[in-house]
């Protein structure tokens, strides 16, 4: 059972903010203004502006921690304020987030300290800030969880990764598991990196610089944020009479054939495995929150894929991301979250900016907000450079 | 779903050892392949030392352009998965390659291509807002570490779930454990996985210099990394990686596959301390433990040795010690207890899956490899560390247990499979 949720995302911060955001259209991306640059390293970012570290953390940590740990640790505090619980014991309770690629700006400030004055000017925060596990320790710490720990990186597809060991955990025996994931890789040598996998759209049009499905789709914004989960065990929550957003109901995940192969993507295949898991039919699927990555051939592979789990046009297909840019790791929670709030209150949030490509056999959801009656059940599905595609689906409450 | 998950294939890329025999016989030769850093110029530095592999990737079976292309942690990826893989005789055909996943650990990724792309790019630190025309093409590679995890993934020709697990120094055995769970659950019929990392590198022996946690033993670095010893003070950095093939154990007995152990518990527990921080009760670790002892059914007198984390820092060796008393009780003074960390350092992600190889090869060959240079052990620490010397004795069940910065405390407990 998810029973409290932590949203940072450049629309809006904390649960209101965001899901106000996104129904009314809101948007989070912008000229990127992190850094002063000639345009190479990216014209547009979804940056969460904000954020006052000051205002969430103390002094302490604000000198240990990246962005990315310091978005993480005011939404994991969001997380379990809502969720109001209190494990039994620190060890009953643990921490499994996802990255992408670390607290990389941190890393580059270190890295520069390093090269331009030597070693003995390198942080002594250095050592964990920058790493990948970062986020899981820094949790674990503030709030006193020690029961089992995790980090999982899968570029995008990781934060589904995530929250599905999660349930695996909870499933084992652990009372409660924060999980989820936040990134941020917002400077400039994290930009020249994200500039490489030459899928970075090169426009300076916040409204048409990422545009998945669309037939001007040519790339991606990047952005930062993402979301934090607390997920635990449904009769626990249920003892405690604790307000429950759904559930994680089903998971699957795949690989895709070498490059080169020629053979399609295994996209549907993770999808099939998730729907299978969670008992359900493709007819229980209200709304589907696409991956999205801007790039035709991926767009196409997406679309036929769900066109062939669901036939074609068959499911509201929707993409908020579209207003906060691709958050890497924090995408898929933070688009689980959508879909519990969605499930809540029976709305498809649109697909900002984007013209649906009529050739792809997609119902993608724009314009206004569509209505949902009955809904049981969504499906996000997230993919991660090189080939990982994971799939899940949530619930929402009874 | 009761399923059990057996070791059928090994491979070892390891300071003073490429391949697993060579590995083995080193750890039981008590050799020790610390050594003065050779790969960069370490004189600014405190700790000048590391445990660094005689690594030719075109040598170990790599082509000119994975060598060219793939950072060195990549590189020794692929020659582990492949040794391996074929070690375990493992086919994977087009219609089982969704049964089949990819889980490698590591802790810091690409960090030596992500520190020599910075320095081309920020022209030796000179810039802020770096320059990305003189990027290599493969750069958005080293910055998602899971192009690892998609490199074994090719080789092994696996369709199935396909990650990175990144816990710090414990990705070596989280990296696996994570890998039996998804075998244990029915998701996966076989798994490749396992740690890799490649720290050797100015800015990772400058981030472990600020907090003083590896050795200064620099004149006498072939005896530096020193565990359980009065005279330890740090560990020494090493780099390598090993990747198993794990496999459903029924499915491993019908094909006729050398099975050199069974996995039958693993636990991960966060210390919620402090990110480089040890408690000194060891209770974290002592939890994950019991609880890998309680997953495989087994008490902690039938456990014949235990391979120990054993870094060689004044905390670890103490809070070490603490668990394993508060964990085995009276057994902790029976049992022994090494580390081979003496030996080959701490390559961080990657260790743990050295030291589950190693416990496997005990397991199989039913000898244990001693805790070299421990010549002068710290009396605070009154356990069995089986100092120099390499012992025989028949090794049914054996603990391996990690810890590492983040607070991350893990345990896995391989034993011989029973038929």
């Amino acid at each position: 059972m998810v029973t409290g949720l932590g949203i940072v995302a450049p629309n809006g911060l904390g649960v209101g903010a965001y899901w106000d955001a996104v129904l009314n259209g809101r948007n989070g991306i912008g000229p990127l203004r992190r850094f002063t640059g000639d345009g190479r390293l990216g014209r547009l970012a979804g940056e969460v502006s904000d954020f006052v570290p000051e205002d969430h953390l103390p002094k302490r940590l604000l000198a240990q921690t990246d962005p990315m740990t310091q978005y993480a640790l005011a939404a994991a505090e969001w997380a379990l304020r809502e969720a109001g619980c209190s494990p039994s014991s620190p060890l009953e309770a643990g921490v499994i987030t996802a990255s992408a690629s670390g607290g990389f700006a941190f890393g580059q400030r270190e890295l520069q300290n390093l090269w331009s004055k030597g070693p003995a000017h390198v942080s002594a925060y250095m050592s964990f800030a920058w790493f990948y596990a970062v986020n899981t320790g820094q949790i674990a710490i503030r709030h006193d969880l020690r029961g089992p720990v995790g980090v999982v990186v899968a570029e995008q597809a990781g934060g589904l990764d995530a929250l599905a060991h999660a349930r695996r955990k909870v499933r084992g025996g652990a009372e409660l598991i924060v999980s989820g994931a936040v990134d941020s890789s917002l400077c400039p040598y994290g930009m020249a990196a994200q500039v490489k996998s030459g899928r970075l759209s090169g426009s300076d049009n916040p409204t048409a610089g990422y545009l998945p499905f669309d037939r001007r789709a040519a790339g991606h914004v990047p952005g930062e944020g993402g979301a934090i989960l607390t997920v635990e065990d449904a009769e626990r929550a249920a003892e405690r009479g604790a307000k429950v957003y759904g559930s994680i109901a089903g998971y699957g995940a795949s690989f895709d054939p070498p490059p080169g192969s020629g053979r399609p993507s295994a996209l549907a295949r993770a999808v099939e495995t998730a729907l299978a898991d969670a008992g359900l039919d493709g007819s229980d699927i209200a709304v589907v929150f696409a991956d999205g990555a801007a790039v035709p051939e991926l767009d196409a592979a997406e679309a036929e894929a769900l066109a062939s789990v669901f036939g074609p046009r068959r499911v509201p297909v929707t993409a908020p991301k579209t207003l906060t840019g691709r958050l890497y790791s924090g995408a898929g929670p933070l688009d689980v979250a959508t879909a519990l709030l969605a499930l809540r209150d029976e709305v498809v949030p649109a697909t900002a900016h984007v013209d649906p490509d009529p050739d792809l056999p997609l119902d993608v959801v724009t314009g206004r907000p569509r209505s949902l009656a009955d809904a049981r059940a969504a499906l996000v599905v997230a993919r991660g450079y090189g080939g990982f595609n994971s799939a899940l689906v949530v619930r929402g409450a009874e | 779903m009761n399923r059990r998950i057996v070791i059928t294939g090994i491979g070892v890329v390891a300071p003073g050892a490429i391949g697993t025999k060579p590995f083995w016989e080193l750890l039981l030769s008590g050799t020790t392949a610390t050594r003065a850093i050779s790969t960069f110029d370490a004189t600014p530095f405190r700790s000048r030392i590391a445990a660094e592999c005689d690594f030719d990737p075109v040598a170990a079976g790599l082509s000119a352009e994975q060598a060219r292309r793939l950072d060195r942690a990549g590189q020794f990826a692929l020659v582990a998965g492949q040794e391996a893989l074929a070690d375990s005789g493992l086919r994977i055909e087009e219609d089982s390659a969704h049964r089949v996943g990819v889980c490698v650990g590591t802790a810091v990724g690409c960090t030596q291509k992500l520190e020599s792309e910075y320095v081309a790019l920020s022209a030796g630190g000179a810039h802020w807002v770096v320059d990305p025309g003189r990027g290599s093409p493969e750069l958005y590679d080293y910055f998602v570490p899971s192009s690892l995890a998609a490199e074994v993934a090719w080789l092994a020709g696996a369709e199935g779930p396909v990650n990175i697990v990144s816990a710090g120094c414990t990705s070596g055995i989280d990296s696996i454990g994570y890998a039996c769970e998804l075998i244990r659950e029915g998701t996966v019929d076989a798994m490749v996985a396992g740690g890799v990392d490649a720290p050797i590198a100015p800015i990772t022996v400058a981030c472990f210099d600020a907090i003083r946690a590896t050795s200064d033993h620099n004149d006498t670095p072939e005896t530096a990394s020193r565990p359980f010893s009065r005279s330890r003070n740090g560990f020494v950095l090493g780099e390598g990686g090993a990747i198993v093939v794990l496999e459903e154990a029924e499915a491993a007995v019908r094909r006729g596959a050398r099975i050199y152990a069974e996995i039958g518990g693993y636990a991960s527990r966060g210390n919620a301390y402090h990110m480089t921080g040890l408690r000194a009760d060891g209770a974290e670790m002592a939890a994950a433990i019991t609880a890998a002892l309680d997953e495989a059914r087994r008490d902690p007198s039938d456990v014949d040795y235990v391979n120990a984390h054993g870094t060689a820092t004044k905390q670890n060796d103490r809070h070490e010690t603490s668990a394993f008393k508060r964990s085995l009780g009276e057994h902790a003074y029976r049992v022994p207890i090494s580390s081979i960390k003496s030996m080959i350092g701490h390559s961080l992600g990657a260790v743990g899956s050295l030291e589950v190889a190693a416990t496997a090869l005990a397991v199989e060959y039913g000898a244990i490899p001693p805790t070299a240079n421990l010549h002068d052990p710290d009396p605070e620490l009154d356990l069995d560390y089986v100092p120099l010397t390499a012992r025989e004795k028949q090794v049914r069940h054996a603990l391996t247990v990690g810890s590492g910065f983040g607070g991350f405390q893990s345990a896995m407990l391989l034993s011989r499979l029973e038929r």
